[in-house]
């Protein structure tokens, strides 16, 4: 259970993360906003609480690392890593240009505290496996998140690297899906329906939570009871909105990737305030 | 010389790396047992892993452990390490600048009566493609040894071409190799037969000795390394001999004879005949039939070299 000052900081963070990423992709004209915003009060509750990481030394060995999955969200990710230190803030403008270490999707060799190169959908996961198998190899206690979009759980390997977490027992590996119930031609129900998706990750052996993907406090609890699970990896679906945050893509399922100006962005960062 | 498995060379050396470096690993998707890797499991259960008929999986693992500081060595029949994998060893292993060893099991023709489901030809086309990789093809149990111990070393991933069945060594036990360097072995001065892998190296020695009877004389290469390409060795032969032929069990389009004949016609021009495999697909039937079938033999080499030297 989150404290009252915790739950007030949190909120304050993610509202910064909010508004950072509006910024840097107002200031571009386009990007993936509507995934961005909808994953923010989770990386505001990792990064702010959860997660054990150090900004002045991002490749400290005992870490907690992070594969963002659904790599397009990476302007959020920035966001969150240049609040805590990680790079000046002032670099997130910088986001798509020729040269920028912050490019459209997440590269673990361009930004400092990015764990895992990725943006080719259903990738993440089988690399968070990788990472979460080594660690266990070299018995250290960190923790390896994962988050995966609902639209790329249609990607057949996400359930490859499904298999193999619980065939391993890998019980330090916490996934998330961003359920927003979106993608690029539609909603996921009518491109290509994911069915019951806390029953999928069930049978594949995970330990299975579903929660309200904007509420701190749920998801705090949701994540101290995935690591109290042994034996067995955790998925925790994150029931989300699309855009949420900004009135002028919020919910709205043309905002995957999204062309929007300046005006716009300080609109819904001065509505934040 | 007494032929080795290939195979048990290729666990042998990881077994013998991995007793000194608790980093190696061996990753298998349900072929540990044709792979020849069964005794790496044997001995380091947990540093073996099985992800089962699942390839996809198969790298983006070894990209995670590599990324958690492992030196995995990941093995597939050749056409699923290439065609089925692409992507995921574009993106999460090379693109990511990680250092995953990635095993292509059967090349070509090896591949034999698993037919033409299973016989790349196309595989180090595709490889050559994505930028620094390292791609290779040992000719015998000796540069095999060698040159894997080499892949363990470097930082970066690799894509090795693993012929599994029993091979004469060409080369004596303490034979120095090193990855991007050709080895020269039969010096020549009207013709060079630039040779790769376990099948074509030894018909390229075969096809020299039946050009020697004919008063010609011509150098062999075995160029074990495909990319980076040993460009001084081949600009030093084309020029010394004036001719080329590259000979692979590959499609030439892609292959090793493209990547000679781009640097020839890019630096120095030089009359040049490739022995491969000409735009067809695999099909099944035993090694003999298919190398007679795709001309992957010493008399097709003697048969090109012939062509060019009477054009140049």
């Amino acid at each position: 259970m989150l404290t009252s000052d915790q739950s007030t900081q949190l909120a304050s963070f993610a509202k910064d993360i909010r508004k950072h990423t509006l910024f840097s992709i107002g200031n571009l004209g386009v990007g993936h906003i509507g995934g961005a915003l909808s994953i923010v009060d989770l990386l505001a509750l990792l990064y702010g609480k959860v997660m054990q990481i150090d900004p002045a030394n991002p490749t400290w060995e005992e870490r907690d690392l992070l594969v963002l999955s659904k790599g397009h969200a990476g302007p959020a990710l920035y966001a969150t890593l240049a609040l805590k230190g990680f790079f000046p803030v002032e670099e997130l403008i910088t986001l798509n240009q020729g040269g920028t270490n912050l490019p459209s999707h997440c590269d673990r060799t361009k930004t400092k505290g990015i764990d895992m190169t990725t943006g080719s959908l259903g990738q993440g996961l089988s690399a968070a496996c990788g990472l979460a198998y080594a660690m266990k190899l070299d018995k250290k206690k960190a923790f390896v998140y994962a988050i995966i979009g609902d639209g790329e759980s249609q990607e057949g390997q996400n359930w490859e690297a499904a298999m193999f977490a619980s065939h391993h027992q890998i019980d330090h590996l916490i996934a998330f899906t961003d359920y927003n119930k979106m993608q690029i031609d539609g909603t996921t129900e009518e491109v290509l329906n994911l069915g019951d998706i806390e029953e999928k990750w069930n049978s594949f052996g995970w330990f299975t939570q579903r929660i309200d993907g904007h509420d701190l406090s749920a998801m705090d609890m949701a994540i101290k009871k995935a690591k109290e699970q042994k034996g067995k990896p955790s998925m925790i679906i994150l029931d989300t909105i699309k855009g949420k945050g900004a009135a002028f893509c919020e919910g709205n399922v043309a905002n995957h990737n999204m062309a929007f100006d300046l005006n716009t962005a300080n609109e819904a960062i001065q509505a934040l305030k | 010389m007494e032929t080795k498995e290939m195979r048990g060379v290729y666990c042998d050396t990881l077994l013998s790396l991995a007793e000194a470096d608790e980093r190696i690993m061996v990753l298998e998707a349900d072929l540990m047992k044709a792979s020849g890797t069964v005794p790496f499991k044997q001995q380091f259960p947990e540093r073996a892993v099985d992800v089962g008929v699942a390839e996809a999986n198969l790298v983006g693992v070894a990209a995670g452990l590599s990324a958690g500081g492992k030196i995995p060595f990941a093995a597939t029949f050749g056409c699923f390490a290439s065609r089925r994998v692409f992507d995921q060893f574009f993106i999460s292993a090379n693109y990511a600048k990680l250092n995953v060893k990635l095993v292509g099991t059967d090349p070509g023709i090896s591949a034999a009566f698993n037919g033409g489901t299973h016989m790349p030809f196309e595989d180090i086309g595709l490889m050559r493609m994505i930028p620094n990789l390292t791609i290779l093809e040992p000719s015998d149990p000796v540069s095999l040894k060698a040159l894997v111990r080499q892949c363990a070393e470097l930082y970066g991933c690799t894509y090795m071409r693993l012929h599994r069945k029993a091979i004469q060594p060409l080369y004596a036990e303490d034979e120095v190799f090193t990855l991007g360097k050709g080895k020269v072995l039969q010096d020549g001065t009207d013709v060079t037969i630039v040779a790769l892998g376990a099948i074509l190296v030894p018909e390229a020695i075969k096809a020299s000795a039946i050009l020697k009877e004919q008063g010609i004389s011509a150098a062999v290469i075995d160029m074990h390394t495909v990319k980076p390409l040993d460009e001084d060795l081949v600009l030093t032969y084309a020029k010394k001999t004036g001719a080329i032929v590259t000979a692979e069990n590959h499609q030439v389009a892609g292959g090793l004879g493209a990547a000679v004949a781009n640097l020839l016609s890019t630096t120095h021009p030089t009359p040049i005949a490739m022995v491969g495999i000409h735009d067809e697909f695999g099909q099944v039937g035993t090694q003999n039939w298919l190398q007679t079938y795709y001309k992957l033999t010493a008399e097709e080499i003697v048969r090109k070299a012939l062509s060019i030297r009477s054009k140049s």
